[in-house]
């Protein structure tokens, strides 16, 4: 599996230290891989881990306070090994990222038109003449009406869908081989959501790049993702193939989460079934699983021993000492 | 359901609490380098009319800058509407002045988007509660206010415990429950709720649905829920009211409007929303909208969609705005082609997207912000 994979992300660990607080470890031992052409998705609440993990893959996590372990495998070279300089050179070439807030990730008093062509020149040693024609280009590509003319508008002149656009065609400049989409779409309206989700699917689709997309909108995932992975309080929980993830939950969390959401296609004015506590309810935790003071499931070992992560079901990991059960996988 | 001839009332029965007439509210675009002259209006609310029965929940949606909140704000007059009115449980509140004004308040409450920054962070639970009451004259007797009080939180699952604390010290969902126990105090007939489970997470989001549910039980209340999602707003609400560009243009009970949405707006909305099912999600059509909102410093003329509109037809489209009608019973649409379009008469087209200046919308373009609102850019909550 990970002789194809891209992207090897290996008991990724990242700790934050603070004077005279106790350390705080973020991510906890996440692994996955991504393979090219395909789109995995990180999934989880506020305070899962899901953000940082994509910052520590991106080598953007400030050098002090924070500790970063594990490995993170970009065609056979660990990126957590790499210089900062050496970093910066793969950013931007090799990896792209697009941020939530398109606003504040692009500079307000620099034309789009010289930011998109900023990476070409840095990356591709391109002349500024014909890096900007190249930047019209890639205007057009991502959909973005009258290019020529967008290249000497500044961020503030942009529509919201616009900026997340200009943004996306900043990460593809260089055709990175991975591209990380973290809340890509989550301060855009609906509509502007599915453009932009629909972009991103062409953009897989057409150029093989491979994308870890980062949400907390199941809805999202369900659509986009060929592959799963829910985080909680740090740990992934439970990766499933989405088709699999959605019909089958196994993980209470995943299963409590798809339970919570009123869903546009579902019986009307049937309660939700939320999960109960908020995720303060368990940090910090010493020993068990995190999810067991919210968990209906629980038993008396999971606030005892911490559940590793085992194989479930064709490609499925869990993270579970007593998973949920559906009634049909048992008949069958 | 009783049908009436009145234009505006077929799916209403009597008890109408608010009922809200061509209201409008334009805000002044100021400009000049000395003097501060108006040079246009931003026409955030532009004639809405609009009904909500005693005991329902009304959901209002639209996207960013639609005018959904300046609506819900411009109900409780806590922006000033420029034109039509609202009359509530038969008093007309644009008559009213002073002291009439600030005791017919007391009847309607508002519940906002972020708990945090409408809590005072320096004011105990118990006084930001209590506040409301004194206003009001609530606040007689000591006794019967510490137990009015402990029974409100514990109907919105707080304990008495809470009382003493500070906002901060409490979780989102938690806030949440407070700025509701503070809405709830006065004994209010409407609450108006702009955005209240937006800035939450998906599992404490449906705790505040289901908490919100049973209060109305309990209490008799009638909501009208501002929202921008739209399988929440389906979820909660008993008839739903779509806005686009200051103004409504389509309502319906919400089984139907989600069955057989007749409006192309409405239609493009709901089949943007994602449902959590790959197995829906795989079989579903897009209809995709090509480029962005207009400004509503100039919307177009006509129909305030066709520049969008994957179903526009040549004159009318461009020329005449439609009047929200009714097309099927219970029904409303402001769509020239409503029956043509649901029996496919007419088929969708391409459309250019057509550039938006996002920089002549100025303080409208707040969509990069998320679901935030005309008002709180330009006149503060």
């Amino acid at each position: 599996m990970s002789s194809l994979a891209l992207l090897d992300v290996r008991d990724l660990t990242v700790t934050f230290h603070r004077k005279g607080a106790r350390p705080f470890t973020a991510v906890d031992g996440v692994s996955f891989d991504v393979e090219p052409g395909r789109t995995v998705g990180l999934v989880g609440e506020s305070g899962c881990g899901k953000s940082v993990t994509s910052l520590a893959i991106m080598g953007l996590l400030p050098r002090r306070g924070a500790t970063v372990g594990g490995s993170v495998t970009f065609e056979g070279t660990d990126l957590l090994t790499l210089s900062a300089s050496a970093m910066r050179e793969r950013r931007g070439r090799d990896l792209g990222m697009v941020f939530q807030d398109p606003l504040s990730s692009l500079n307000p008093v620099v034309s789009i038109g010289l930011q998109v062509s900023e990476v070409l020149e840095r990356h591709r040693g391109l002349p500024r003449k014909k890096a900007m024609v190249e930047a019209a280009d890639l205007l057009d590509k991502v959909g973005i009406p009258d290019p020529r003319r967008r290249l000497s508008e500044y961020p503030h002149q942009l529509s919201g869908g616009m900026r997340q656009r200009a943004l996306i065609a900043m990460a593809l400049a260089c055709r990175p081989r991975l591209l990380i989409a973290d809340e890509p779409t989550t301060a855009l309206d609906v509509t502007i959501q599915a453009q932009i989700l629909a972009l991103l699917a062409e953009l897989v689709r057409d150029t093989g790049t491979a994308l870890i997309l980062i949400t907390h909108d199941l809805g999202v995932v369900a659509g986009l993702c060929d592959e799963v992975n829910v985080l909680y309080a740090g740990r992934v929980v439970e990766r499933a193939e989405r088709h699999a993830l959605f019909a089958r939950p196994r993980h209470p969390y995943t299963n409590g989460l798809l339970a919570s959401i009123p869903r546009l296609d579902g019986a009307r004015g049937e309660r939700l079934r939320p999960v109960r506590g908020s995720v303060n309810d368990n940090i910090p935790w010493r020993s068990g699983c995190a999810f067991a003071p919210r968990c209906p499931n629980a038993l008396d070992v999971c606030r005892l021993v911490t559940p590793e992560m085992v194989a479930d079901g064709p490609g499925g990991l869990l993270r579970c000492h007593n998973p949920v059960v559906h009634t049909e996988e048992v008949t069958a | 359901m009783t049908e009436s001839t009145e234009p505006t009332s077929s799916t209403v029965d009597g008890d109408v609490l608010v009922d809200v007439q061509g209201l409008e509210v334009h805000f002044p675009i100021k400009g000049g380098l000395v003097l501060d002259r108006t040079i246009g209006h931003v026409l955030a609310v532009d004639g809405v009319s609009l009904r909500v029965t005693r005991g329902e929940t009304y959901g209002l949606v639209g996207e960013s800058g639609c005018g959904k909140s300046t609506l819900g704000r411009a109900m409780l007059r806590l922006v000033e509407p420029t034109g039509g009115r609202v009359v509530f449980d038969g008093t007309d509140l644009s008559a009213l002045r002073g002291e009439s004004l600030r005791r017919m308040r007391r009847r309607m409450q508002m519940v906002f988007q972020d708990p945090l920054s409408s809590l005072d962070p320096r004011q105990s639970v118990e006084s930001i509660l209590v506040e409301g009451m004194r206003a009001h004259g609530l606040d007689r007797d000591r006794a019967a206010t510490a137990t009015r009080l402990r029974e409100l939180l514990s109907s919105v699952g707080l304990p008495a415990s809470a009382l003493r604390k500070y906002p901060h010290e409490f979780s989102g969902g938690q806030r949440q429950r407070i700025g509701i126990a503070r809405a709830l105090t006065v004994r209010p007939d409407l609450i108006i709720a702009d955005e209240p489970v937006s800035a939450l997470d998906v599992s404490v989001q449906a705790q505040v649905i289901n908490l919100m549910a049973d209060l109305q039980q309990e209490f008799g209340l009638t909501y009208l829920v501002i929202a921008h999602d739209l399988a929440v707003v389906r979820h909660i609400s008993d008839r739903v009211g779509v806005m686009y560009l200051g103004g409504l243009v389509e309502e319906a009970g919400s089984e139907a409007l989600y069955a057989d949405p007749l409006h192309p707006y409405t239609r493009a909305l709901l089949s943007a929303v994602p449902v959590p099912d790959p197995a829906v999600e795989d079989r579903r059509e897009r209809i995709l909208l090509a480029g962005d909102l207009p400004s509503p410093a100039a919307p177009p003329p006509g129909c305030r969609f066709h520049t969008r509109c994957p179903w526009r037809q040549p004159e009318r489209c461009d020329t005449e705005r439609p009047e929200l009608r009714e097309v099927l019973p219970g029904q409303r649409v402001a769509c020239h082609y409503a029956e043509d379009i649901r029996a496919g008469r007419i088929q969708p087209h391409e459309v250019r997207p057509e550039l938006v200046e996002a920089g002549a919308t100025g303080p409208l373009d707040t969509s990069a912000a998320g679901p935030a609102s005309v008002t709180e850019i330009l006149g503060g909550p």
